[in-house]
Parts: C-alpha cells; sequence; structure tokens
C-alpha cells in the first residue's frame, strides 16, 4: 500500500531504513571506520566492596594505556555518579570498571586486561540480598521518575478488616536484564577540543549534553544513526560513552570500547528485583473497597533509583480506600535502571495476579471483577481521563480470543499428559510528551527535509516521523529527507517512556505548519512551552493480554500457545510497526513470566547466568501463536496526531496474563517470577 | 594469511586469536555480519561458510583461509531479504544479518532433507520447523512473528 498525500499517518508504510537493515548496510555505533583506531576493555572489579589500591599491567603484552583511578585526568561530576568512572578508589559492585586498557588490537586489549594484576582491598562481607525485612530498608523521597513515594486515601486497615473477602499476599519479581542485541558501544575520537562519539544510545542530544559537561568541552558531536535495541538500557549516557572518550583523549587515538555481554549485566542498569505485597478487599458482588500496593526495590550504593512499581496501581481500579509505598534498599550491587516499563510491568505482575487470586476466591470471571471496577476518574487525582477504553480492550479481547464459555475453575482441561489454561491480565501505560525542537527545510518545490536528534531504536520512528511530515506538508512521504539519530540535529526528547513519537511528532508537526504558513524554506518549532501547559494526570493507554497455556503433568515444561493483545493506545500511526513492537513487548513479556532471571551468587554480589546462555531471552521455538490489535482510539487532548505511546504496554500484563493461565490450567499459584518448572513439579502430582 | 569472502580473496596479516567475525568486522569492513555475544550464544554472526551456516565468532579465520565465506553482504537481493523486508521481519535490525544467513542456511538444509528436532515424517516446512530451526538465532526485539511467513515467502509457499 503507498500513502497518498492525505493519508500517510496510519498507513502500513514499511521501514525505511528496512533495505539498508537486510543487506548489512546499516551502520550500528561500533562500525565506523577510524584512522589509526586503538581498542579499549573495561576491567571489571572482582569484588563487590572495597577499594583499589594499585594495578600491575603485565610487562609481556602489549598495551598502549592502562588507565585507573591512579593515572587518569579528572572529570566533572554530574548527577549520574555512575558515569565519574576511574575517579575513585572506592569499588561499589562487582562488575564496576575499575581499569581500561587500550591496545593496538582487540586481541591485545582483551589479553592484556585479563592479565592484568588488581591489588585490592576488599571489604566485609557484601551485603547483596533484597529481603522484605532487610534492616537498611527506607522510604526514598520520590520514585522514578519524580512520583511521590506513597500515597493514602480512606482508611484501608478498617476496610480491610470488614471486607466480605480480603486478599494478602506476596509477589516477587527477580532481576531482568535488558540484553538489546547491540551491546553498549562506541567510538570516540578528539579533534582538539572537539570529541565525537558513535554511541549506541536512546538519546543523542542527551548523551552529548552529557558528556560536554564531563569533559568540560563546548564541541560534542553524538551520533547514533542505528541502535540495535536499548529497552531503557541506552537511555542516558553509560560508562562506555565516558571511557572511550577518556580513552581518546589520553592516547590521542579514536578509542571503541564495545561492552562483551557479560559485563552488559552489571554495567548497563537492569530491571530491579521486587517484592511486593498486595492487599484487596472486595464486597461479596466483586466490588473493592481497598487496595494495598507496598513495593521493595534495591539500588546500589552509588545511585538511587527507585523503580515506581505501586505506582501503577493508583490509577487502574476503584476503591474508596487505598494505599501505595515503596521501600528501597541499597545493596553491593550493581545500580538497576530503566528496563521496558519499569514501574509498571512488575507492578501489574502483582496487580493482576492478586486480582486472579481475588475472582478466585469470589468465583467470578476475572474479567467482569475488573469491569465491575472500572473507575469513572483517575482514582487517587480525581482529574478525568483523556480516554480510557479498558473495558472495551477486556470485552472485545475476550470476544478475539475466546474466552466466553470458560470453566472459571481450574485444572478442568486436559489432553494427554498436558493441563491446559487460560488467563487474562489488564495492561496500562502512561502517555507522555516532552520537549523537543524539530526544523523543516523545503529543499525543492516538491521535497523535504525533516530533522530532529530523535533515535530509532527498532521502534519505526524515522518512518512514522516521515508519515508525520508528510501529513502535515500535504505531500507523500516519499517526498520527505528524514534526518535523525545525531545530536546536532534539532534538540530531541529521549526515547524512552514510550514518548518518542509523541514527543518528536509533536515538534515535526509544528515546524511543517509553520512551513506551510510561512513563505521561508525554513522553519523550525519547538515544544517546550506548549508541553509544559500540558496536564500529567488521567494520561495512560490500556490494553488486556490473553494467554492460553498447557503445562506437561510430567515435565512442568509451560508452553504459551496462544498469546493476544487489545490494545487502546490512541491513534495508531504505522498499523505494521505498531504490531511488531507491540508483539515484540509481548514476547518479552512472556521472557518475564517463564524464562529471565538474573541469578545472584549472594557471596560475591555476581549474577552468575551472565551470558546468552544462562539468561535465557525468549527464542524462535517459544513463541506460538501470537497477535495483537487495537481498538481505533484518538485522543486529541495529547498531542496533535491524536496517539499515546506503544513501545512498553506489550510487556504490562501479559506476564500476569500468562502466570494467571498457568493457575487457571493446574491449580497452582505461583508468586514467585519466573515460573519455572521446579516451582510447579512439586504440585503437579501427574 | 588469506580470507576468501563473498568471491573475493583477501590478503591480510591477522592475529592469529582473530575469529572470522572480528576479521570480516574490523580488518576487512564487512560489518554486516553482528557480534551480539562473541560466545556462540545468538547467532547474530551467522554467515555461511562453504554454503553451511555457522557462527563466526567461533571460528578462528587462520583455519578457514580455504573456504568459501559469503556474508550478507554477499547476498545479492536474495527472497529471503526480500521476505523479511514484506513481513517486517525486524525492528532494530540487529539480529537481522544473521537471521538472513541462518534462514538461507536453513532453507539449504530442509532442501538437502536433514531432520531437526521436531521433523514428523512429512516434509513439509510447517511454521514450527521454521522455528525450531531458526532457534539459534536470538531476537530481543521479538520480530520472530513476522520471520515465519517471511521464510515461508522465500520458501516459495
Ligand atoms: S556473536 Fe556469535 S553467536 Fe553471538
Ligand atoms: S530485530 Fe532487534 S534483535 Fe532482532
Amino acid at each position: 500500500m503507498t500513502a497518498t498525500a492525505q493519508g500517510s499517518v496510519g498507513a502500513p508504510l514499511g521501514r525505511l531504513e528496512g533495505p539498508q537493515k537486510v543487506t548489512g548496510a546499516a551502520r550500528y555505533a561500533a562500525e565506523y571506520p577510524q584512522d589509526d583506531l586503538a581498542y579499549g576493555w573495561i576491567v571489571p572489579s572482582p569484588v563487590a566492596c572495597g577499594t583499589l589500591d594499585a594495578v600491575v599491567v603485565d610487562p609481556l603484552q602489549d598495551a598502549i594505556a592502562v588507565l585507573w583511578h591512579g593515572n587518569v585526568p579528572a572529570l566533572a561530576a554530574v548527577d549520574d555518579p555512575e558515569l565519574a568512572v576511574l575517579q575513585s578508589e572506592k569499588i561499589s559492585y562487582r562488575g564496576q570498571p575499575v581499569a581500561l586498557v587500550i591496545a593496538d588490537s582487540l586481541e591485545a586489549a582483551r589479553r592484556a586486561a585479563q592479565t592484568l594484576s588488581l591489588s585490592i582491598t576488599a571489604g566485609e562481607k557484601p551485603d547483596t540480598v533484597l529481603r522484605e525485612d532487610h534492616p537498611g530498608l527506607y522510604t526514598p523521597e520520590t520514585v522514578n521518575p519524580s512520583f511521590p513515594a506513597e500515597s493514602a486515601m480512606g482508611d484501608v486497615d478498617k476496610a480491610l478488616k470488614s471486607a466480605y473477602i480480603a486478599i494478602d499476599e506476596v509477589y516477587s519479581t527477580p532481576a531482568l536484564h535488558n540484553n538489546p542485541m547491540e551491546p553498549h558501544a562506541t567510538i570516540a575520537r578528539w579533534d582538539g577540543d572537539s570529541l565525537t562519539v558513535f554511541d549506541s544510545n536512546q538519546h543523542p542530544s542527551g548523551v552529548a549534553a552529557t558528556l560536554g559537561e564531563i569533559f568540560g568541552a563546548a564541541n560534542v558531536h553524538v551520533v547514533a544513526e542505528h541502535i540495535g535495541g536499548g529497552f531503557g538500557s541506552k537511555g542516558t549516557a553509560r560508562p562506555n560513552a565516558v571511557l572511550a572518550a577518556l580513552g581518546a583523549r589520553v592516547t590521542g587515538r579514536p578509542v571503541k570500547v564495545v561492552l562483551p555481554r557479560q559485563q552488559m549485566f552489571s554495567i548497563v542498569g537492569h530491571r530491579t528485583p521486587t517484592i511486593q505485597r498486595i492487599r484487596l478487599g472486595a464486597d461479596r458482588d466483586g466490588t473493592l473497597t481497598a487496595i494495598d500496593h507496598q513495593a521493595t526495590s534495591q539500588s546500589s550504593r552509588l545511585f538511587e533509583y527507585a523503580e515506581q512499581t505501586a505506582v501503577v496501581t493508583r490509577h487502574m481500579y476503584a476503591a474508596p480506600n487505598r494505599r501505595t509505598g515503596h521501600q528501597l534498599a541499597r545493596l553491593d550491587m550493581p545500580t538497576p535502571r530503566w528496563m521496558r516499563a519499569p514501574g509498571e510491568a512488575p507492578g501489574m505482575v502483582a496487580l493482576e495476579c492478586a486480582v486472579d487470586e481475588l475472582a478466585e476466591r469470589l468465583g467470578m470471571d476475572p474479567i467482569e471483577l475488573r469491569i465491575r471496577n472500572e473507575p469513572a476518574v483517575e482514582p487517587e487525582s480525581g482529574e478525568p481521563f483523556t480516554s480510557r477504553h479498558y473495558v472495551e480492550c477486556l470485552r472485545r479481547g475476550a470476544q478475539r480470543f475466546g474466552w466466553s464459555g470458560r470453566d472459571h475453575r481450574p485444572g478442568r482441561r486436559r489432553e494427554g499428559d498436558w493441563l491446559i489454561g487460560t488467563g487474562v491480565a489488564g495492561a496500562t501505560y502512561p502517555t507522555m510528551v516532552q520537549p523537543s525542537t524539530a526544523r523543516v527545510r523545503r529543499l525543492a518545490p516538491d521535497r523535504f527535509e525533516v530533522a530532529i536528534g530523535a533515535a530509532d531504536l527498532g521502534t519505526g520512528a524515522r518512518t512514522i516521523l516521515a508519515q508525520i511530515a508528510a501529513d502535515a506538508l500535504g505531500v507523500p512521504a516519499s517526498a520527505i529527507d528524514i534526518k535523525i539519530g545525531d545530536s546536532t540535529l534539532p534538540v530531541a526528547s529521549v526515547a524512552g517512556g514510550s514518548s518518542g513519537s509523541a514527543s518528536w511528532g509533536w515538534a515535526v508537526t509544528g515546524a511543517c505548519r509553520a512551513l506551510v504558513a510561512s513563505s521561508s524554506p525554513e522553519a523550525v518549532f519547538d515544544t517546550t512551552e506548549l508541553v509544559g501547559k500540558q496536564g500529567t494526570a488521567g494520561r495512560h493507554a490500556f490494553g488486556a493480554h490473553f494467554a492460553e497455556v498447557r503445562v506437561d503433568t510430567v515435565t512442568g515444561e509451560v508452553r504459551v500457545s496462544r498469546l493476544y493483545g487489545m490494545y487502546a493506545a490512541g491513534r495508531i500511526l504505522n498499523p505494521r510497526t505498531a504490531r511488531s513492537q507491540f508483539l515484540g513487548g509481548m514476547i518479552m513479556g512472556m521472557g518475564m513470566a517463564l524464562h529471565e532471571e538474573g541469578v545472584l551468587d549472594p557471596a560475591f554480589g555476581q549474577w552468575v547466568n551472565n551470558d546468552l546462555a544462562g539468561y535465557h531471552i525468549p527464542a524462535h521455538a517459544d513463541v506460538e501463536e501470537i497477535d495483537a490489535e487495537w481498538l481505533d482510539e484518538h485522543d486529541d487532548q495529547i498531542n496533535p496526531m491524536g496517539s499515546k505511546g506503544i513501545g512498553e504496554i506489550g510487556i504490562v500484563g501479559s506476564p500476569a496474563a500468562i502466570v494467571n493461565a498457568i493457575w487457571h490450567a493446574t491449580g497452582i499459584r505461583v508468586r514467585d517470577l519466573p515460573v519455572r518448572l521446579d516451582k510447579l513439579l512439586p504440585d503437579l502430582g501427574a | 594469511m588469506r580470507l576468501t569472502v563473498n568471491g573475493v580473496d583477501h590478503d591480510l596479516d591477522l592475529d592469529l586469536r582473530t575469529t572470522v567475525l572480528d576479521a570480516l568486522r574490523e580488518h576487512l569492513g564487512l560489518t554486516g555480519a553482528k557480534k551480539g555475544c562473541d560466545h556462540g550464544q545468538c547467532g547474530a554472526c551467522t554467515v555461511l561458510l562453504d554454503g553451511r551456516r555457522v557462527n563466526s565468532c567461533l571460528l578462528l579465520a587462520v583455519a578457514h583461509q580455504d573456504a568459501e565465506i559469503t556474508t550478507i553482504e554477499g547476498l545479492n537481493d536474495h527472497p529471503v531479504q526480500r521476505g523479511f523486508l514484506d513481513h517486517d521481519g525486524f525492528q532494530c535490525g540487529y539480529c537481522t544479518p544473521g537471521q538472513i544467513c541462518s534462514a538461507v542456511g536453513m532453507l539449504d538444509e530442509v532442501e538437502k532433507g536433514w531432520p531437526s528436532a521436531v521433523t514428523q515424517d512429512s516434509d513439509r516446512l510447517s511454521d514450527s520447523e521454521i522455528k525450531e530451526r531458526m532457534s539459534g538465532n536470538l531476537c530481543r526485539c521479538g520480530a520472530y512473528p513476522n520471520m515465519v511467513p517471511a521464510i515461508h515467502q522465500a520458501a516459495g509457499r
């Protein structure tokens, strides 16, 4: 289908960079040729706490330089202490970069790093395990990004005591690792005082600003044309970028630093483990009278990252008495950070599994229970929703999935050794917009260049922005040259929080409209003021996930035979790339439900399964029938396109739908993710 | 040292520790083959070695001087590439060259009648055959559902 001048947005346009990606021509950060390139290899700390006193280089190895805190230039501090690389003798977690070896070849750098001796004074026995009764727990001031850590309405305890039925359960989710397929990578080059950085990141404008601050450089040019996924872990500058720039400054040569997969488990962030207590009180007819969601998670000694796990509960269901809270422990462990739908993904595991348990206790259809508790306004703020079609997603999704006629009792369907069940869970993700600036130029009467410092991590952003520009200019998408992925373009917000298309698309629309309205060949549009005037409450996308699983009663193996998502996420700008994004989120949700888990060695504070053999991400054979559809929603209170974000909602609720389906198949409630077969086997009683 | 890549002979002065993948990426400027793990665990580095799919990160270049290496850059408008484009069989594109080379090698294996773990007696290229045979190539974007019709299309069905 070709896009017409009147309707590029909404057309299933193929990815503009597709031909480059299928021929190997698309260039990722580590792939820019450089004269006289040197290679950097990070030396990770072998201990979780202590001090690095000295570094001894094996004279037989040919390293050009070995950088450590004893010999590196001082860097300016920025608000992320993790970027103060090699600035202190103090070691805060196992895997923290403590030295950078630079050599003429990759092989030489790696070998020299392996043979380096570190003289370390190891600290006390490291504190590495998150517990609900950890003595160091505290309530942070805010949770990511800036929500109050606690909220309360009514009298939860009283309501729970007088409830017809009360649920009180603890759910836990493990450490999860983003693992984009492209490792974090940087090539840095100094030309005088100007720094050029080819870096794999989700925010070229932001990374340039950060590096500029750290190195006191006025001219920093960040190129991130193609990015091999990020899922949050490339949202800000990571240590590899600083180390490459540092190495290049010291050696006077371009330096390439690519993280080996193993180092990615510690250095670039991961999803914190969570322990969540949910209490629900309900009347006989399923009307919720109380909701309480208390979440415990961890951060490192270096940096307070507080996952907003319970925030999602503030706007999901109605109940007069409600409370949410967060507690944090600071451990001798790597810093957790954003991973696809931080907060919502783990939070909805607990909430949506608890709602399912409540439905079981009430003998109700879990869909009807959810519909009964649909709020008229955002429950805690009292503000109206700009649009909310959750009930429609549940009903329409149920129809498409084939829910009616389900026997709600567990363990009723058996085929040979397999038990079969179905499950449902809600999905939601906040709709965010961030200030951005775009520029459009008329190159020829029928040719336009649209420029914005956005990043396409595989979301289809490049394509969608061309579609948006085409409609705003009234030309076909093929008339647009789109320029993104470069910090010298107009400043754009991060490709994160599912806010990219909405934020950049708004700026692009504004610039194109301004161009049409004027006779000048160029227009620039900055949305900062418009975005600042917007409210924040009541803005969310919604959806419903449905799963059918079969569980082998002999082996405990779980197969997801069907996974289905129905979304109400604003106007869908490109159905082809949108479907791919929804499915990708749901598949990552399947990994969260069944496979993924950072396994901790508590004695060393080490993720022991730190590679792609030990940490199983879903593979081809894990995915059976899967589909995603959406309702026709157009939210004109959010941005001129009527769109919401779609990058993250697919992982929100899909794990709970699978876990609930496992209960329906087997009668076993697993409240500790992932649902490994050893957690099912003892109770399967073949 | 000599390497033959996409029909071109290259004279190279390589470290004995250099893998085929690093030779391609760091020395020949052929960056189509990707490095996702460097340990044979992800398939991003898949190329064809004498027509068979291999993880090039696990091969030392010095040991493959007589081989014909084909990378994504050497596939010329192959039906698998077309299939991936037609069906949106990728998102970030980083696993994609490996997926495509792997699919090319896989279709040849099917052609030769090599069985997989899920092969029943029929020789039909079912969805589950494709998924099983492609499971050595990870995709974190989860583009798997679109790769299956892409590969079917390339297989001529
Ligand atoms: S890079 Fe070779 S298998 Fe992963
Ligand atoms: S397309 Fe991104 S990893 Fe496969």
